[in-house]
Protein backbone atom coordinates (compact mmCIF):
# COMPACT_ATOMS: atom_id res chain seq x y z
CA UNK A 1 0.00 0.00 0.00
CA UNK A 2 2.64 1.84 0.84
CA UNK A 3 4.84 2.06 -2.69
CA UNK A 4 1.19 3.20 -4.43
CA UNK A 5 0.66 6.14 -2.76
CA UNK A 6 4.08 6.74 -3.27
CA UNK A 7 3.97 6.38 -6.77
CA UNK A 8 0.98 8.43 -7.15
CA UNK A 9 2.91 11.02 -5.17
CA UNK A 10 5.53 11.09 -7.74
CA UNK A 11 3.31 11.50 -10.65
CA UNK A 12 1.73 14.78 -9.36
CA UNK A 13 4.47 16.13 -8.51
CA UNK A 14 6.08 16.01 -12.12
CA UNK A 15 3.20 17.04 -13.99
CA UNK A 16 2.33 21.09 -14.15
CA UNK A 17 -1.43 22.18 -13.69
CA UNK A 18 -3.29 22.85 -16.91
CA UNK A 19 -7.05 23.67 -17.48
CA UNK A 20 -8.94 20.53 -19.09
CA UNK A 21 -12.86 20.64 -19.85
CA UNK A 22 -15.02 17.20 -19.57
CA UNK A 23 -13.98 14.71 -17.53
CA UNK A 24 -10.48 13.93 -17.79
CA UNK A 25 -7.75 12.76 -15.38
CA UNK A 26 -4.21 11.56 -15.33
CA UNK A 27 -3.75 10.70 -11.64
CA UNK A 28 -6.72 8.34 -11.17
CA UNK A 29 -6.43 6.18 -8.13
CA UNK A 30 -9.01 3.50 -8.60
CA UNK A 31 -6.60 2.56 -11.84
CA UNK A 32 -4.15 0.70 -9.05
CA UNK A 33 -6.58 -2.48 -8.68
CA UNK A 34 -3.82 -3.33 -6.08
CA UNK A 35 -6.19 -1.54 -3.81
CA UNK A 36 -8.76 -4.19 -3.99
CA UNK A 37 -6.69 -6.71 -2.26
CA UNK A 38 -7.59 -8.98 0.55
CA UNK A 39 -4.48 -11.31 0.65
CA UNK A 40 -1.26 -10.99 -0.84
CA UNK A 41 0.90 -13.60 -2.24
CA UNK A 42 4.16 -14.74 -0.37
CA UNK A 43 6.63 -16.68 -1.81
CA UNK A 44 9.50 -18.97 -0.32
CA UNK A 45 12.10 -18.23 -2.47
CA UNK A 46 14.11 -21.28 -1.20
CA UNK A 47 11.75 -23.38 -2.17
CA UNK A 48 10.94 -21.68 -5.19
CA UNK A 49 12.59 -23.63 -8.20
CA UNK A 50 11.99 -20.46 -11.21
CA UNK A 51 9.74 -22.68 -13.06
CA UNK A 52 7.47 -19.57 -14.15
CA UNK A 53 4.37 -21.64 -13.67
CA UNK A 54 2.96 -18.51 -11.58
CA UNK A 55 4.43 -15.95 -14.28
CA UNK A 56 2.31 -17.93 -17.32
CA UNK A 57 -0.91 -18.40 -15.17
CA UNK A 58 -1.35 -14.62 -13.56
CA UNK A 59 -4.26 -13.13 -15.10
CA UNK A 60 -3.31 -9.56 -14.14
CA UNK A 61 0.24 -10.46 -16.16
CA UNK A 62 2.09 -8.27 -12.45
CA UNK A 63 4.50 -11.53 -12.00
CA UNK A 64 7.98 -11.22 -13.24
CA UNK A 65 11.35 -14.03 -12.54
CA UNK A 66 14.27 -13.02 -12.07
CA UNK A 67 16.56 -15.84 -11.95
CA UNK A 68 19.77 -14.45 -10.96
CA UNK A 69 18.14 -12.73 -7.78
CA UNK A 70 17.76 -14.70 -4.28
CA UNK A 71 14.19 -12.74 -4.32
CA UNK A 72 13.50 -14.52 -7.64
CA UNK A 73 9.98 -13.53 -7.98
CA UNK A 74 9.05 -10.18 -8.00
CA UNK A 75 5.22 -8.85 -7.84
CA UNK A 76 4.15 -5.59 -9.20
CA UNK A 77 1.53 -4.88 -5.48
CA UNK A 78 -0.30 -1.94 -7.72
CA UNK A 79 -2.04 -4.46 -9.86
CA UNK A 80 -2.20 -7.80 -8.23
CA UNK A 81 -5.70 -8.29 -6.74
CA UNK A 82 -4.77 -11.10 -5.19
CA UNK A 83 -6.41 -13.44 -6.74
CA UNK A 84 -4.30 -16.21 -5.57
CA UNK A 85 -4.42 -18.40 -9.17
CA UNK A 86 -0.54 -18.25 -8.74
CA UNK A 87 -0.49 -19.75 -5.00
CA UNK A 88 -3.26 -22.41 -6.75
CA UNK A 89 -0.37 -23.21 -9.68
CA UNK A 90 2.73 -23.29 -8.37
CA UNK A 91 4.15 -27.10 -8.36
CA UNK A 92 5.92 -26.63 -5.46
CA UNK A 93 3.48 -25.00 -3.41
CA UNK A 94 5.80 -22.39 -2.05
CA UNK A 95 3.70 -19.25 -2.54
CA UNK A 96 1.21 -18.87 0.39
CA UNK A 97 -1.83 -16.49 0.57
CA UNK A 98 -1.37 -13.82 3.72
CA UNK A 99 -3.96 -11.88 4.17
CA UNK A 100 -3.50 -8.24 3.71
CA UNK A 101 -5.11 -6.50 7.16
CA UNK A 102 -4.36 -8.37 9.66
CA UNK A 103 -6.22 -8.33 12.62
CA UNK A 104 -4.68 -5.89 15.63
CA UNK B 1 -14.15 29.72 -56.76
CA UNK B 2 -16.04 27.25 -59.02
CA UNK B 3 -19.44 26.42 -59.68
CA UNK B 4 -20.77 22.24 -59.21
CA UNK B 5 -23.75 20.19 -59.55
CA UNK B 6 -24.40 18.91 -56.35
CA UNK B 7 -27.08 17.19 -54.69
CA UNK B 8 -27.03 17.58 -50.42
CA UNK B 9 -24.97 14.66 -49.42
CA UNK B 10 -22.36 15.49 -52.25
CA UNK B 11 -22.21 18.96 -50.30
CA UNK B 12 -22.01 17.73 -47.16
CA UNK B 13 -18.76 15.25 -48.33
CA UNK B 14 -17.06 18.30 -50.47
CA UNK B 15 -17.77 20.44 -47.32
CA UNK B 16 -15.92 17.32 -44.95
CA UNK B 17 -12.81 16.36 -47.67
CA UNK B 18 -12.19 20.45 -47.83
CA UNK B 19 -11.97 20.27 -44.33
CA UNK B 20 -9.66 18.20 -44.75
CA UNK B 21 -11.04 15.41 -42.50
CA UNK B 22 -8.16 12.23 -41.59
CA UNK B 23 -10.61 9.84 -40.04
CA UNK B 24 -14.10 8.52 -41.44
CA UNK B 25 -16.38 5.84 -40.46
CA UNK B 26 -19.50 5.88 -41.11
CA UNK B 27 -22.00 2.90 -41.83
CA UNK B 28 -24.75 3.99 -44.36
CA UNK B 29 -28.51 4.47 -43.73
CA UNK B 30 -30.95 6.00 -45.82
CA UNK B 31 -31.07 8.92 -46.99
CA UNK B 32 -27.39 9.10 -45.55
CA UNK B 33 -25.53 6.59 -47.67
CA UNK B 34 -23.94 8.56 -50.36
CA UNK B 35 -22.04 10.33 -47.63
CA UNK B 36 -20.56 6.87 -46.92
CA UNK B 37 -19.92 5.72 -50.14
CA UNK B 38 -18.71 9.23 -51.71
CA UNK B 39 -16.15 9.34 -48.52
CA UNK B 40 -14.77 5.85 -49.09
CA UNK B 41 -14.59 6.51 -52.88
CA UNK B 42 -12.67 9.25 -51.99
CA UNK B 43 -10.10 7.70 -49.82
CA UNK B 44 -10.01 4.89 -52.28
CA UNK B 45 -8.61 7.02 -55.03
CA UNK B 46 -6.90 8.93 -52.79
CA UNK B 47 -8.49 12.21 -53.17
CA UNK B 48 -9.02 12.46 -49.49
CA UNK B 49 -5.60 11.48 -47.53
CA UNK B 50 -7.87 9.79 -44.66
CA UNK B 51 -8.36 6.65 -43.14
CA UNK B 52 -11.35 4.97 -43.62
CA UNK B 53 -13.00 3.05 -40.89
CA UNK B 54 -15.55 0.18 -41.59
CA UNK B 55 -17.65 -0.21 -38.77
CA UNK B 56 -20.60 -2.44 -38.14
CA UNK B 57 -23.19 0.07 -36.79
CA UNK B 58 -23.58 3.33 -36.24
CA UNK B 59 -22.65 3.25 -32.00
CA UNK B 60 -19.59 2.27 -33.20
CA UNK B 61 -19.50 5.24 -36.45
CA UNK B 62 -19.71 7.80 -33.70
CA UNK B 63 -17.66 5.93 -31.00
CA UNK B 64 -14.60 5.47 -33.49
CA UNK B 65 -15.29 8.82 -34.79
CA UNK B 66 -14.98 10.45 -31.21
CA UNK B 67 -12.17 8.49 -30.19
CA UNK B 68 -10.32 9.64 -33.04
CA UNK B 69 -10.51 13.40 -32.59
CA UNK B 70 -9.49 12.67 -29.30
CA UNK B 71 -5.92 11.38 -31.20
CA UNK B 72 -5.71 15.06 -32.49
CA UNK B 73 -7.56 14.69 -35.48
CA UNK B 74 -10.40 16.12 -37.44
CA UNK B 75 -12.66 13.08 -37.44
CA UNK B 76 -15.82 12.59 -39.62
CA UNK B 77 -18.81 10.60 -39.71
CA UNK B 78 -22.62 11.16 -40.72
CA UNK B 79 -25.86 9.28 -40.46
CA UNK B 80 -29.56 9.95 -40.09
CA UNK B 81 -32.83 8.79 -38.40
CA UNK B 82 -32.65 4.84 -36.89
CA UNK B 83 -28.63 5.35 -36.90
CA UNK B 84 -28.55 8.48 -35.45
CA UNK B 85 -31.12 6.77 -32.65
CA UNK B 86 -28.58 4.43 -32.26
CA UNK B 87 -25.73 6.65 -31.95
CA UNK B 88 -27.91 7.94 -29.07
CA UNK B 89 -25.72 6.81 -26.26
CA UNK B 90 -22.18 7.90 -27.66
CA UNK B 91 -23.72 11.40 -28.60
CA UNK B 92 -23.78 12.58 -25.13
CA UNK B 93 -19.98 11.11 -24.75
CA UNK B 94 -19.04 13.10 -27.47
CA UNK B 95 -20.09 15.97 -25.99
CA UNK B 96 -19.22 15.70 -22.99
CA UNK B 97 -15.69 14.78 -23.50
CA UNK B 98 -15.68 17.96 -25.73
CA UNK B 99 -14.70 16.33 -29.16
CA UNK B 100 -15.76 18.99 -31.60
CA UNK B 101 -17.08 16.61 -33.87
CA UNK B 102 -19.44 17.87 -37.52
CA UNK B 103 -21.87 15.72 -38.48
CA UNK B 104 -24.50 15.78 -41.39
CA UNK B 105 -27.78 14.35 -40.17
CA UNK B 106 -29.62 13.86 -42.96
CA UNK B 107 -33.18 14.34 -41.53
CA UNK B 108 -35.90 11.47 -41.70
CA UNK B 109 -38.86 9.95 -39.64
CA UNK B 110 -38.26 7.12 -36.52
CA UNK B 111 -40.31 4.02 -37.03
CA UNK B 112 -42.69 3.12 -36.22
CA UNK B 113 -44.11 3.30 -38.90
CA UNK B 114 -41.18 2.32 -41.33
CA UNK B 115 -40.22 5.65 -43.43
CA UNK B 116 -37.24 6.63 -44.78
CA UNK B 117 -38.88 10.03 -45.55
CA UNK B 118 -37.91 13.61 -44.09
CA UNK B 119 -38.87 14.38 -40.78
CA UNK B 120 -37.24 16.13 -38.33
CA UNK B 121 -38.23 14.07 -35.20
CA UNK B 122 -34.85 12.22 -35.55
CA UNK B 123 -32.73 14.97 -34.67
CA UNK B 124 -34.84 16.61 -32.34
CA UNK B 125 -34.97 13.35 -29.53
CA UNK B 126 -31.17 14.69 -29.90
CA UNK B 127 -31.65 18.62 -28.91
CA UNK B 128 -30.86 18.63 -25.44
CA UNK B 129 -27.67 16.00 -25.48
CA UNK B 130 -25.57 18.87 -25.59
CA UNK B 131 -24.58 19.20 -29.71
CA UNK B 132 -25.37 21.91 -31.81
CA UNK B 133 -28.13 22.06 -34.39
CA UNK B 134 -27.93 23.57 -37.82
CA UNK B 135 -30.89 23.07 -40.36
CA UNK B 136 -30.41 23.62 -43.82
CA UNK B 137 -33.01 25.53 -46.43
CA UNK B 138 -31.00 24.47 -49.22
CA UNK B 139 -27.92 22.31 -50.82
CA UNK B 140 -25.77 25.84 -51.13
CA UNK B 141 -26.35 26.18 -46.82
CA UNK B 142 -25.55 22.92 -46.49
CA UNK B 143 -22.08 23.60 -47.72
CA UNK B 144 -21.34 26.52 -45.86
CA UNK B 145 -22.98 25.61 -42.61
CA UNK B 146 -20.62 22.56 -42.68
CA UNK B 147 -17.43 24.96 -43.25
CA UNK B 148 -18.74 27.25 -40.55
CA UNK B 149 -19.49 24.09 -38.02
CA UNK B 150 -15.94 23.63 -37.93
CA UNK B 151 -15.04 26.98 -37.60
CA UNK B 152 -17.62 27.15 -34.51
CA UNK B 153 -17.37 23.48 -32.99
CA UNK B 154 -13.29 23.49 -32.70
CA UNK B 155 -13.38 27.62 -31.19
CA UNK B 156 -11.33 27.09 -27.57
CA UNK B 157 -14.34 28.60 -25.76
CA UNK B 158 -16.93 26.34 -27.52
CA UNK B 159 -15.27 22.32 -27.89
CA UNK B 160 -18.95 21.32 -28.72
CA UNK B 161 -20.00 18.56 -31.47
CA UNK B 162 -22.48 20.11 -34.17
CA UNK B 163 -25.05 18.28 -36.22
CA UNK B 164 -25.92 19.50 -39.86
CA UNK B 165 -29.37 19.00 -40.74
CA UNK B 166 -30.03 18.37 -44.33
CA UNK B 167 -33.73 17.09 -45.14
CA UNK B 168 -33.86 13.59 -46.44
CA UNK B 169 -34.76 13.89 -49.84
CA UNK B 170 -35.40 17.20 -50.34
CA UNK B 171 -31.64 18.57 -49.84
CA UNK B 172 -29.98 15.15 -49.40
CA UNK B 173 -31.12 13.77 -52.68
CA UNK B 174 -31.82 17.18 -55.06
CA UNK B 175 -29.38 18.19 -57.45
CA UNK B 176 -28.49 22.37 -57.17
CA UNK B 177 -25.74 24.07 -58.54
CA UNK B 178 -23.72 25.64 -56.03
CA UNK B 179 -20.62 27.64 -55.27
CA UNK B 180 -17.76 25.90 -54.02
CA UNK B 181 -14.89 28.19 -52.74
CA UNK B 182 -11.17 27.34 -53.45
CA UNK B 183 -9.31 24.97 -51.06
CA UNK B 184 -6.33 27.75 -49.39
CA UNK B 185 -9.51 30.04 -48.66
CA UNK B 186 -11.22 27.01 -46.96
CA UNK B 187 -8.16 26.20 -45.40
CA UNK B 188 -7.39 29.56 -43.94
CA UNK B 189 -10.93 30.06 -42.54
CA UNK B 190 -11.23 26.66 -40.74
CA UNK B 191 -6.96 26.28 -40.07
CA UNK B 192 -5.54 23.10 -39.31
CA UNK B 193 -7.08 20.89 -36.70
CA UNK B 194 -5.09 20.85 -33.41
CA UNK B 195 -6.67 19.39 -30.35
CA UNK B 196 -7.15 22.20 -28.18
CA UNK B 197 -8.92 19.88 -24.96
CA UNK B 198 -8.07 16.64 -23.75
CA UNK B 199 -6.62 14.11 -26.00
CA UNK B 200 -5.14 10.50 -26.36
CA UNK B 201 -1.71 10.43 -26.59
CA UNK B 202 0.29 6.80 -25.31
CA UNK B 203 3.42 9.10 -24.31
CA UNK B 204 1.32 11.01 -21.94
CA UNK B 205 -1.47 9.00 -20.96
CA UNK B 206 -4.76 11.03 -19.90
CA UNK B 207 -8.19 9.10 -18.91
CA UNK B 208 -11.27 10.55 -20.61
CA UNK B 209 -14.64 9.87 -19.16
CA UNK B 210 -13.51 9.02 -15.42
CA UNK B 211 -16.63 7.66 -13.34
CA UNK B 212 -17.54 11.73 -12.04
CA UNK B 213 -19.09 11.58 -8.51
CA UNK B 214 -22.15 14.23 -7.55
CA UNK B 215 -19.48 16.32 -6.16
CA UNK B 216 -17.89 17.00 -9.68
CA UNK B 217 -21.13 16.00 -12.40
CA UNK B 218 -22.92 19.81 -12.12
CA UNK B 219 -19.58 21.17 -12.98
CA UNK B 220 -18.87 19.22 -16.05
CA UNK B 221 -22.35 19.99 -17.06
CA UNK B 222 -22.05 23.76 -16.67
CA UNK B 223 -18.71 24.07 -18.58
CA UNK B 224 -20.65 22.62 -21.28
CA UNK B 225 -23.79 24.64 -21.18
CA UNK B 226 -21.01 27.79 -21.38
CA UNK B 227 -19.65 26.29 -23.92
CA UNK B 228 -22.75 26.48 -25.84
CA UNK B 229 -23.26 29.93 -24.51
CA UNK B 230 -20.20 31.08 -26.24
CA UNK B 231 -21.50 29.51 -29.52
CA UNK B 232 -23.88 31.98 -29.43
CA UNK B 233 -21.46 34.93 -30.07
CA UNK B 234 -18.66 32.49 -31.89
CA UNK B 235 -21.01 31.54 -34.36
CA UNK B 236 -22.03 35.31 -34.95
CA UNK B 237 -18.54 36.29 -35.37
CA UNK B 238 -17.70 33.01 -38.08
CA UNK B 239 -20.60 33.74 -40.28
CA UNK B 240 -19.46 37.68 -40.45
CA UNK B 241 -16.18 35.88 -41.24
CA UNK B 242 -17.73 33.84 -43.74
CA UNK B 243 -19.52 36.68 -45.52
CA UNK B 244 -16.29 38.47 -45.65
CA UNK B 245 -14.84 35.45 -47.12
CA UNK B 246 -17.22 33.70 -49.25
CA UNK B 247 -19.58 36.68 -50.46
CA UNK B 248 -22.69 34.66 -48.82
CA UNK B 249 -24.60 35.80 -45.64
CA UNK B 250 -25.70 33.56 -43.16
CA UNK B 251 -27.48 33.68 -40.21
CA UNK B 252 -28.48 32.15 -36.46
CA UNK B 253 -32.08 33.53 -37.74
CA UNK B 254 -33.65 34.64 -40.68
CA UNK B 255 -36.89 37.15 -40.75
CA UNK B 256 -37.78 37.02 -44.15
CA UNK B 257 -40.37 39.95 -45.12
CA UNK B 258 -41.19 40.42 -41.52
CA UNK B 259 -40.08 44.04 -41.03
CA UNK B 260 -43.89 44.89 -41.58
CA UNK B 261 -45.64 41.82 -41.60
CA UNK B 262 -49.10 41.19 -40.04
CA UNK B 263 -48.51 37.73 -39.57
CA UNK B 264 -45.13 35.52 -39.73
CA UNK B 265 -44.49 31.50 -40.04
CA UNK B 266 -41.46 30.31 -38.16
CA UNK B 267 -39.60 27.13 -39.38
CA UNK B 268 -36.42 25.51 -39.90
CA UNK B 269 -35.06 23.37 -43.12
CA UNK B 270 -35.97 22.98 -46.59
CA UNK B 271 -39.52 23.96 -46.79
CA UNK B 272 -38.80 28.33 -45.54
CA UNK B 273 -37.57 27.97 -49.36
CA UNK B 274 -41.41 27.22 -49.98
CA UNK B 275 -42.54 29.55 -47.56
CA UNK B 276 -40.14 32.45 -48.84
CA UNK B 277 -41.97 31.90 -52.44
CA UNK B 278 -45.75 31.61 -50.98
CA UNK B 279 -44.90 34.97 -49.00
CA UNK B 280 -44.02 36.85 -52.45
CA UNK B 281 -46.79 35.75 -54.02
CA UNK B 282 -49.04 36.27 -51.26
CA UNK B 283 -47.60 40.04 -50.76
CA UNK B 284 -48.75 40.40 -54.67
CA UNK B 285 -52.18 39.62 -53.13
CA UNK B 286 -51.38 42.67 -50.54
CA UNK B 287 -51.58 40.41 -48.03
CA UNK B 288 -48.66 41.02 -45.18
CA UNK B 289 -46.68 37.77 -44.36
CA UNK B 290 -43.03 37.19 -43.34
CA UNK B 291 -40.95 33.69 -42.73
CA UNK B 292 -38.53 33.56 -40.03
CA UNK B 293 -36.03 30.98 -40.65
CA UNK B 294 -34.10 29.36 -37.83
CA UNK B 295 -30.76 27.83 -38.58
CA UNK B 296 -29.40 27.48 -35.38
CA UNK B 297 -31.96 25.57 -33.52
CA UNK B 298 -29.31 24.38 -30.83
CA UNK B 299 -27.72 27.00 -29.45
CA UNK B 300 -31.18 28.60 -29.97
CA UNK B 301 -30.76 32.44 -30.88
CA UNK B 302 -33.44 33.27 -28.66
CA UNK B 303 -32.15 37.24 -28.43
CA UNK B 304 -32.16 37.33 -32.41
CA UNK B 305 -35.75 35.45 -32.80
CA UNK B 306 -37.22 37.98 -30.10
CA UNK B 307 -35.94 40.76 -32.34
CA UNK B 308 -37.18 39.69 -35.22
CA UNK B 309 -41.02 38.68 -33.14
CA UNK B 310 -41.05 41.54 -31.20
CA UNK B 311 -44.60 43.39 -31.82
CA UNK B 312 -46.32 41.00 -34.17
CA UNK B 313 -49.85 39.72 -32.77
CA UNK B 314 -49.92 36.45 -34.27
CA UNK B 315 -47.34 33.73 -35.03
CA UNK B 316 -47.57 30.87 -36.58
CA UNK B 317 -44.90 27.99 -35.97
CA UNK B 318 -44.21 25.03 -38.17
CA UNK B 319 -42.82 21.67 -36.67
CA UNK B 320 -41.49 18.74 -38.64
CA UNK B 321 -41.73 16.88 -35.39
CA UNK B 322 -44.75 15.44 -33.60
CA UNK B 323 -44.06 16.78 -30.09
CA UNK B 324 -46.53 14.16 -28.26
CA UNK B 325 -47.73 14.65 -25.08
CA UNK B 326 -47.15 18.23 -25.13
CA UNK B 327 -48.69 21.40 -26.31
CA UNK B 328 -46.69 21.56 -29.04
CA UNK B 329 -43.43 20.74 -30.68
CA UNK B 330 -40.05 21.58 -30.46
CA UNK B 331 -39.91 24.84 -32.24
CA UNK B 332 -43.04 25.86 -30.85
CA UNK B 333 -42.25 25.31 -27.34
CA UNK B 334 -38.85 27.30 -27.89
CA UNK B 335 -40.53 30.07 -29.54
CA UNK B 336 -42.78 30.16 -26.46
CA UNK B 337 -40.17 30.46 -24.50
CA UNK B 338 -38.76 33.31 -26.27
CA UNK B 339 -42.11 35.39 -26.26
CA UNK B 340 -43.16 34.21 -22.81
CA UNK B 341 -42.98 38.21 -21.77
CA UNK B 342 -45.10 39.56 -24.77
CA UNK B 343 -48.53 39.19 -25.57
CA UNK B 344 -48.68 37.03 -28.61
CA UNK B 345 -50.91 34.82 -30.16
CA UNK B 346 -48.77 31.70 -30.75
CA UNK B 347 -50.39 29.04 -33.06
CA UNK B 348 -48.41 25.65 -33.43
CA UNK B 349 -49.09 23.79 -36.78
CA UNK B 350 -47.50 19.84 -37.79
CA UNK B 351 -47.16 18.78 -41.00
CA UNK B 352 -44.89 17.77 -43.29
CA UNK B 353 -44.64 13.58 -41.83
CA UNK B 354 -42.51 10.83 -42.89
CA UNK B 355 -41.75 12.19 -46.08
CA UNK B 356 -45.07 14.28 -46.75
CA UNK B 357 -44.04 17.52 -48.99
CA UNK B 358 -44.87 20.66 -47.83
CA UNK B 359 -46.10 22.31 -50.84
CA UNK B 360 -47.47 25.70 -51.53
CA UNK B 361 -51.00 25.48 -50.58
CA UNK B 362 -50.28 23.95 -46.92
CA UNK B 363 -48.45 27.39 -46.22
CA UNK B 364 -51.15 29.24 -48.17
CA UNK B 365 -53.46 28.12 -45.69
CA UNK B 366 -51.54 28.70 -42.58
CA UNK B 367 -51.21 32.06 -43.75
CA UNK B 368 -55.20 32.79 -44.67
CA UNK B 369 -55.91 31.21 -40.95
CA UNK B 370 -53.18 33.13 -39.17
CA UNK B 371 -54.64 36.21 -40.78
CA UNK B 372 -58.16 35.34 -40.07
CA UNK B 373 -57.17 35.09 -36.23
CA UNK B 374 -55.57 37.87 -36.34
CA UNK B 375 -58.36 40.11 -37.81
CA UNK B 376 -60.49 38.11 -35.23
CA UNK B 377 -62.47 36.26 -38.06
CA UNK B 378 -61.17 33.20 -36.30
CA UNK B 379 -60.36 31.72 -33.14
CA UNK B 380 -59.20 27.86 -33.86
CA UNK B 381 -56.49 26.89 -36.14
CA UNK B 382 -55.72 23.23 -37.69
CA UNK B 383 -52.37 22.03 -35.83
CA UNK B 384 -52.28 18.99 -37.68
CA UNK B 385 -52.27 21.30 -40.72
CA UNK B 386 -51.78 18.57 -43.59
CA UNK B 387 -53.71 15.58 -41.67
CA UNK B 388 -56.00 13.50 -43.80
CA UNK B 389 -59.71 13.35 -43.00
CA UNK B 390 -59.49 9.66 -43.14
CA UNK B 391 -57.15 9.51 -40.06
CA UNK B 392 -58.40 7.08 -38.27
CA UNK B 393 -59.67 4.68 -40.51
CA UNK B 394 -56.76 4.82 -42.99
CA UNK B 395 -55.83 1.23 -42.43
CA UNK B 396 -58.01 -1.72 -42.53
CA UNK B 397 -57.83 -5.35 -42.19
CA UNK B 398 -59.61 -9.00 -42.93
CA UNK B 399 -59.90 -10.72 -40.01
CA UNK B 400 -60.78 -14.28 -39.33
CA UNK B 401 -64.30 -14.15 -37.34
Amino acid sequence: MKKMQKQQENLSNKSKKCRVLGPVANVYAAANTGSWRLERPEVDFEACIKCGTCEKYCPANVISIIKDKVECIEIDFDYCKGCGICANECPKKCISMVPERRES
Amino acid sequence: MSYKMLDGNGAAVMAMKMARVQVISAYPITPQSTISEKLSELVETGELDAQYVRVESEHSALSVATAAQLTGVRAATATASQGLALMHEVVGMTAGVRAPIVMPVVNRGLAAPWTLWCEHTDAMAERDMGWMQFYCQNVQEVYDMMIIAYKVAEDKNVLTPAMVCLDGFFLSHSMQKIDIPEQEIVDEFIGKYEAKNSYLDTSDPMFICNLTGSDEYTEMRYQQKVGMDNALEVIEKAQKEFEEKFGRKLCMVEGYKTEDADVVLVALGSMCGTAKYVVNKMRQEGKKVGVVKIVSYRPFPAEQLKGILDGKKVIGVFDRSTGFGSKGGPVWNETCAVMKDSVCDIREYIGGLGGRDVPEKTIEKIFEELLEIKDKKRKDHTTWIDVKSNAMDIRQVEKNA
